[in-house]
């Protein structure tokens, strides 16, 4: 027992906080696979949406909507028509219109250094002095941008460059946002630690899944995601959520949605190498002047451990509807676990076993 | 099943005996969670393919079991996709398994208020009689200046753009021997 | 690209990480726009005044590859005295009023023999134009004598400076198009414009190559064909043609819309892009080959080509004492394209149609033309997956809801015959790249579900049978066996295999391919020749099977192979994945840069070598001059690039070939908000209309109809819907037909995010949801400000996702070359709330008819 009593007295130090070997934890043997994961690079997100559905094919998850009467119609927000994660949604890519005023914005995003204001963003360089690319080396040979061709053609306005066709509405620079969230598999995964029927486990991988042949639907699990990410489906009764290919990882395929993403924004494979690869970008980012570029969920030290899926976000994670500071909702259980430690051992076991019970009716 | 092995499966037991305290890992997978494997794992056959939407052209795997289509993927092998695929590509299963897809031949007769059962083979010769009267009805041998024409403006088709080289090629040739030179496709469009 | 090409846009992404800049130039911002470095947001239909504008700061500013542009185009040639430019009328030389047709003979280059162009004048005249063109051919051959068939070389200045050498034409022909008018008429400011022409100039050269990529709304115009053509001359003034990292990428929309181009289900070509017969001009093979084929470059063997096809199609029956029976084939006496057939539809001049994956009614301009072509049928064959609104107008179409047409005297008789699907046959299908990609079949069909091969291969057989049968019966007259001689003889008698006597698509294949007089499959088309003794259904696939070897099914790993990838799948020609890839290297045969090396020159080897096979004769050095009166590939030089071109040159301008003008011209769209501001004309004078009720256009510039609004698709669904919104995966993602506006339009016009909207047109009023985003932008034209209007074109009544056809509200007008219509620009009036029902839509849309000053329309 002393397993268990070190478990729930915090010794274990498995319900927050840096936590490498999440498989070991959650008793794996040290023979286990490398924790794997997601990096989803929201910088090249394209929108497609194949996300959504290669998990949906490869899922069988039924067509989203609560009611067959919203099945097909549109959510009015952008071009999300998924509208948030839930049990028939795994995957969901968040379209975000965004509007500033004329010559705010920040730098484009994942561009290179070519002179170029952001998408949307006229430059306003009157006199036509072109900009001087950052690296010598990779300037482009041709015209030299302030040769006085360029320049007389500018000249000949009568406010030197200034003068455009735009109606006030082009005083707002538009820029769209888009990232296809799912599932975080948290390091401390708040739907696990309260699933009262071992339905949600920790697989060898290291991530978060849902045993649809355990689960009671208590729906327990569903206020207890931080992310709002797991719920429980109407049809069926079960809690479901993102299972990053259960089935797949152990015949060595990656998942669905990483493979069928065309550009290569959702990246699957061993947790430690994504986040060497996300630093790698986000450096790269910040080195272009892309100063939004952030991570997000990389964090060990983080409210739930760090996640196994983890975003590269251009801006702050509220614009894209996520919580800025996600802290796993069992926390603060070890501390009012020492207080009853002995009693809880017994309490506990009776718990398990009558919620077992409950799961095989 | 013996009673060790039973009890051994207990996740009380696996919990409270293993490195699992908490029941969060292994001490909780379900024999079912234990055996499962990819939905492709027992494929008779992986068939290479082509997407079918757009002209970029696509590789596919088509993952193929007891004579049924049971998953399409992307081709890693495929130069042009590199294993990747749109939303449209991805619901390719969907797309060849649909409920809604119709195989059988519905008729619709003259002036017919409902859609009506027929027989393919009496709905092919019932075209090829109605392709050869309309042949004959808008052949015209010459112009009115006396000048060979060889052709009917009888019947025409529409299509081609969806379909195989080798099935516009069979399109094209039978219509050319019919004279009938009306065969357009969505290139037009 | 990002919205209807995703996986190809992997390509550009990968591109944009290794530090290429990316510009999107579109009217919309869309997922293309939110990846790119830039966005140019501009007025739809005024590509050619944003392309001349290029073409012009080029020009200004001599920027453009200057030897390039003298080694490999036509600058330094001297046109014709007798060509004037549009200028400021808009009009060339040559133009007839009455007609509406121009007679290219004035821009024709100094000293030139008339040429026909590289694939033949197709139907581009009228007959009387075409035979005076023919004339002119013979009458300036005859007067060469001898040197008939010889390339006549024209006037040249390589100076560049004759002020009718092509360069100087050009020069003055977009010296119009200032960043200034560009701005005034495209909607963007002079920066934007600067920002691009400073881009594309920057990063093209020796080192350096500019890649222009458009998916094919370009050709939805009436100006289409000269959009094309505008960015070809920008391009080859840039060096851009030819080279890896450049070209003009035409990003088209259908599995294999590339392959039934080449092998044409269409009416004004046989395969591999020979024209179709006219009645006028072709009474025989010779004549067909004088009118229609280079006697210089390789169209110079289109005889080959011809012969080796006919001999496909009519085996024995195609001998030499028979013009290779020509004469059977069927002949064109004028435009006979899919807009032109739906008339005749609706005059009932023509009685049966098959659709064949195609779904008009809601694809198609002009939705109720279309219904309406439909519903004067005898009898309609349908063959598709899911019930297609085309299949079901009878019963639920717009005009049964309107009381236009009643089901009950609708006499079309319907089969809907279902098909397979990609999984259930085998086949090729030729992407946007060219490349042929073989699919093996995984599954059978279900139920009666056939392949297009099964079907068209057993309809064919039983006409064949039933027609010898009636002969055999009967005494058919000399007419009767004459009619059916081409039917009869023709070669049809394909290996089957199961138990639907499958025809072997591989043995079709073969036959595309082409045979030597041994039986054994070509290897290429030089093999073929003129004497009957080689077949080949379609001459540019010929290696497709070479060896014996299905080419297209070649699937080595790309990860495997270099960045060419050429042993997967076979490209046409010749497995050449670069067209004219011989620009890839200088005059001399060396590579422009290191950077950039394509192909060339093995001096050592005595051969053209390099990532890609030569798009070139292999032997043929770069300091080859053709001898005094060489005929064919031997009448281009090594520094000919441009070998399908009768004089292996890229053209800037073009003396022949083009039914509106040897140069692209600004024209304003048929409908539009506003006047030309480049020329007095205001759109393009050769455009082809249909001038019927059930086709009315909106004025320009009218207050009735102000706004301008363009069709696309959404990556979540496909064209006309048919494999999409009958899916629930994707049908959720885009559940709804739906209209993009500004913020300032839906205050203009009281419209609410997630209401309705009801657009009317002089076709009819149509209803979508309401979506206001700041991604539409109005743009300033002078002093008039520009609403634009997006409407994707998914939908129809049909499938779990519907809504009404935004096609529906397009009318067609079209342009001279290739007969499509102008789809991607058009102009309505925008209003709250849902359109009416019934009968009250017809008066509805009649009445703002009236107020526009438009003739009565809709269905008479």
């Amino acid at each position: 027992m002393t397993n268990l009593f070190d478990a729930f007295t915090g010794t274990a130090n498995s319900l927050s906080g840096p936590l490498p070997d999440p498989q070991t934890d959650a008793g794996w043997s040290d023979a286990h696979p490398k924790r794997v994961g997601f990096f989803t690079d929201t910088s090249v997100c394209i929108g497609c949406k194949a996300c959504e559905v290669a998990c949906k094919e490869w899922n069988l998850v039924p067509d989203d909507g609560t009611d067959a009467s919203d099945l097909y119609r549109l959510t009015g927000m952008s071009y999300d028509n998924t509208g948030d994660l839930g049990a028939s949604s795994w995957r969901h890519v968040a379209f975000i219109e965004d509007v500033r005023p004329h010559g705010t914005a920040t730098p484009a995003h994942g561009g290179q250094e070519t002179g170029f204001l952001p998408a949307g963003l006229p430059a306003v360089h009157g006199g036509g002095n072109g900009h001087t690319p950052r690296d010598a080396a990779s300037a482009p040979p041709g015209p030299d941008p302030a040769q006085p061709g360029t320049v007389d053609l500018l000249a000949l306005l009568p406010d030197g460059g200034a003068h455009g066709q735009q109606t006030p509405d082009d005083e707002r620079d538009v820029r769209w946002l888009m990232s296809s969230d799912v599932c975080k598999h948290c390091t401390h995964a708040g739907c696990l630690d309260v699933c009262p029927t071992g339905a949600l486990f920790r697989t060898e991988f290291g991530t978060v899944v849902v045993q649809d042949d355990i689960c009671n639907g208590c729906g327990y699990c569903v206020p207890s995601c931080p992310y709002g990410v797991i719920d429980v489906r109407e049809s069926d009764g079960g809690a479901h959520k993102c299972t990053l290919c259960y089935d797949r990882l152990g015949e060595g395929l990656e998942p669905a949605c990483a493979k069928a993403c065309p550009t290569n924004s959702i990246q699957f494979g061993d947790l430690d190498e994504l986040q060497a690869a996300a630093d790698a970008r986000l450096a790269e980012l910040h080195g272009r002047g892309v100063h939004e570029a952030r991570l997000y969920g990389r964090d060990p030290d983080d409210g739930v451990g760090g996640d196994g899926a983890f975003f590269l976000l251009l801006d702050e994670p509220e614009v894209y509807g996520m919580p800025p500071d996600p802290i796993v909702t069992t926390r603060d259980l070890p501390e009012m676990w020492r207080n009853a430690a002995l009693t809880a051992v017994g309490l506990g076991a009776a718990l398990v076993a009558a919620f077992w019970k409950g799961g095989r009716r | 099943m013996g009673v060790r092995t039973w009890l051994g499966e207990w996740p009380m037991v696996r919990q409270a005996t293993g490195p699992d305290p908490l029941a969060r890992g292994a001490a909780v997978q379900s024999p079912r969670t234990r055996t499962l494997e990819a939905r492709t794992h027992g494929a008779d056959e992986v068939v290479k393919s082509v997407c079918p939407y757009c002209a970029v052209g696509c590789g596919q795997n088509i993952y193929v079991r007891d004579g049924r289509v049971t998953q399409i993927e992307g081709d890693p092998d495929s130069p042009v996709s590199r294993g990747r695929l749109c939303p449209k590509g991805s619901a390719s299963t969907s797309l060849v398994t649909s409920p809604t897809r119709v195989t059988t031949v519905r008729y619709r007769r003259p002036y017919g208020t409902e859609w009506e059962d027929l027989d393919l083979d009496t709905a092919v010769d019932m075209i090829a009689d109605r392709v050869i009267d309309a042949r004959r009805k808008g052949w015209q041998d010459t112009d009115d200046e006396g000048r060979v024409l060889r052709r009917t403006l009888g019947f025409s088709s529409l299509g081609g753009a969806t379909l195989d080289n080798e099935e516009n090629y069979l399109i094209k040739k039978l219509f050319m021997a019919l004279g009938a030179i009306q065969v357009e496709n969505q290139a037009r469009i | 690209m990002a919205e209807a090409h995703p996986v190809g846009f992997q390509w550009v992404m990968e591109a944009k990480a290794r530090g290429a800049t990316i510009i999107h130039v579109d009217p919309r911002f869309t997922r293309t726009s939110a990846v790119a470095d830039l966005h140019v947001p501009f007025r739809a239909g005024t590509d050619i005044a944003f392309l001349g504008g290029l073409i012009h700061y080029v020009l200004d500013n001599e920027l453009d590859f200057r030897e390039y542009v003298t080694t490999f185009t036509n600058a330094s040639e001297i046109v014709g005295e007798d060509f004037a430019d549009a200028d400021v009328s808009g009009i060339f030389s040559g133009y007839d009023p009455e007609t509406g047709r121009y007679d290219p003979i004035s821009w024709q280059m100094e000293g030139g023999v008339y040429e026909a162009p590289a694939a033949g004048q197709r139907d581009h005249w009228e007959p009387e134009l075409r035979e005076h063109h023919a004339a002119h051919a013979s009458d300036t051959a005859g007067g060469a004598g001898e040197q008939a068939h010889a390339p006549a070389a024209p006037e040249r200045d390589d100076t560049l400076q004759h002020p009718r050498c092509v360069y100087q034409v050009l020069k003055r022909h977009y010296a119009r198009y200032t960043p200034e008018a560009v701005s005034q008429v495209c909607g963007m400011s002079v920066e934007q414009f600067l920002e691009v022409a400073r881009a594309i100039t920057r990063n093209s050269g020796r080192d350096r190559t500019t890649a222009w990529v458009y998916s094919v709304g370009w050709t939805h115009h009436t100006v289409g064909a000269q959009y094309i053509r505008a960015a070809a001359i920008l391009q080859t003034l840039l060096g851009n043609m030819g080279r890896p990292g450049g070209g003009i990428l035409a990003l088209r929309g259908h599995a294999s819309i590339q392959g039934s181009t080449d092998i044409p289900t269409l009416y004004d070509l046989l395969p591999g892009y020979i024209p179709m017969p006219n009645a006028h001009l072709h009474t025989d093979l010779q004549s067909f080959l004088d009118a229609d084929a280079a006697k210089t470059g390789f169209w110079g063997h289109m005889d080959a080509y011809l012969v080796s096809l006919l001999k496909a199609w009519w085996g024995d029956a195609a001998t030499p004492e028979n013009d290779f029976a020509f004469d059977y084939l069927p002949r064109l006496t004028g435009n006979h394209g899919t807009y032109g057939i739906v008339r005749d539809q609706i005059d009932r001049k023509t009685y049966g149609y098959f659709l064949v994956g195609e779904n008009p009614a809601v694809g198609h301009a002009n939705g109720k033309m279309q219904r309406l072509g439909l519903a004067n049928l005898e009898w309609l064959v349908v063959r598709d997956m899911q019930m297609i609104e085309s299949a079901s107008f009878w019963k639920d179409g717009p005009e049964i809801e309107t009381g236009e047409l009643r089901t009950e005297e609708i006499g079309t008789e319907v089969f809907f015959l279902p098909c397979a699907n990609h999984t259930e046959k085998s086949g090729t299908f030729t992407n946007t790249q060219r490349l042929l990609q073989w699919r093996r079949e995984a599954v059978h069909p279900p139920g009666d579900a056939r392949s297009e091969l099964h079907f068209y291969f057993h309809l064919g057989r039983r006409i064949r049978e039933k027609l010898a049968e009636a002969h055999r019966r009967g005494t058919p007259t000399a007419e009767q066996i004459e009619r059916d001689r081409p039917i009869l003889d023709l070669t049809w008698d394909y290996p089957t295999f199961g138990v639907h006597s499958e025809p072997d698509p591989e043995s079709v294949l073969a036959e595309i391919n082409g045979f030597d007089a041994d039986g054994n499959p070509l290897s290429s088309y030089t093999q073929m020749t003129a004497d009957g003794s080689t077949s080949g259904g379609c001459w540019i696939y010929t290696g497709v099977y070479a060896g014996g070897v299905n080419q297209a099914d070649r699937r080595k790993p790309g990860s495997e192979q270099d960045w060419v990838a050429a042993e997967w799948g076979w490209a046409w020609p010749a497995n050449r994945r670069t067209l004219y890839n011989r620009a890839s290297a200088d005059a001399e045969g060396r590579p422009w840069s290191e950077r950039k090396a394509y192909v060339w020159w093995d001096a050592d080897a005595g051969r053209w070598t390099g990532h890609d096979v030569p798009d070139f004769e292999a032997t043929k050095a770069p300091s080859y001059r053709p001898p005094e009166g060489a005929q064919y590939e031997d009448a281009l030089a090594g520094t000919d690039a441009f070998i399908m071109q009768a004089d292996g040159k890229a053209w800037l301008y073009a003396p022949t070939g083009l039914a509106d003008g040897p140069m692209p011209t600004h024209y304003e769209p048929v409908e539009s908000p506003v006047a030309n501001l480049l020329h007095d004309q205001q759109d393009n004078p050769a455009r082809e209309d249909i001038d019927r009720a059930w086709n009315r256009l909106n004025p320009a510039m009218s207050d009735t109809y102000p706004y301008v609004f363009l069709t696309y698709r959404l990556t979540e669904h496909h064209t006309a819907g048919g494999m999409s919104r009958f899916l629930g995966y994707l049908s959720e993602l885009q559940p709804e037909f739906f209209c993009e506006v500004s913020p300032a339009l839906a205050a203009e016009r009281g419209l609410e995010h997630l209401g309705w909207a009801t657009l009317i047109s002089t076709r009819t009023a149509i209803e979508a949801r309401v979506v206001v985003t700041e991604r539409m932008k109005p743009l300033r034209i002078g002093d008039h400000v520009v609403h634009q209007i997006g409407l994707p074109y998914h939908w129809g009544s049909n499938g779990l996702s519907v809504g009404d056809p935004a096609n529906d509200l397009l009318g067609v007008t079209m342009d001279p070359n290739v007969h499509i219509q102008e789809s991607k620009v058009a102009t309505c009036d925008i209003q709250p709330g849902r359109r009416p029902r019934g009968p009250a839509l017809l008066e509805f849309v009649e009445s703002h008819r009236r107020k526009a000053g438009v003739e009565p329309g809709g269905i008479t």
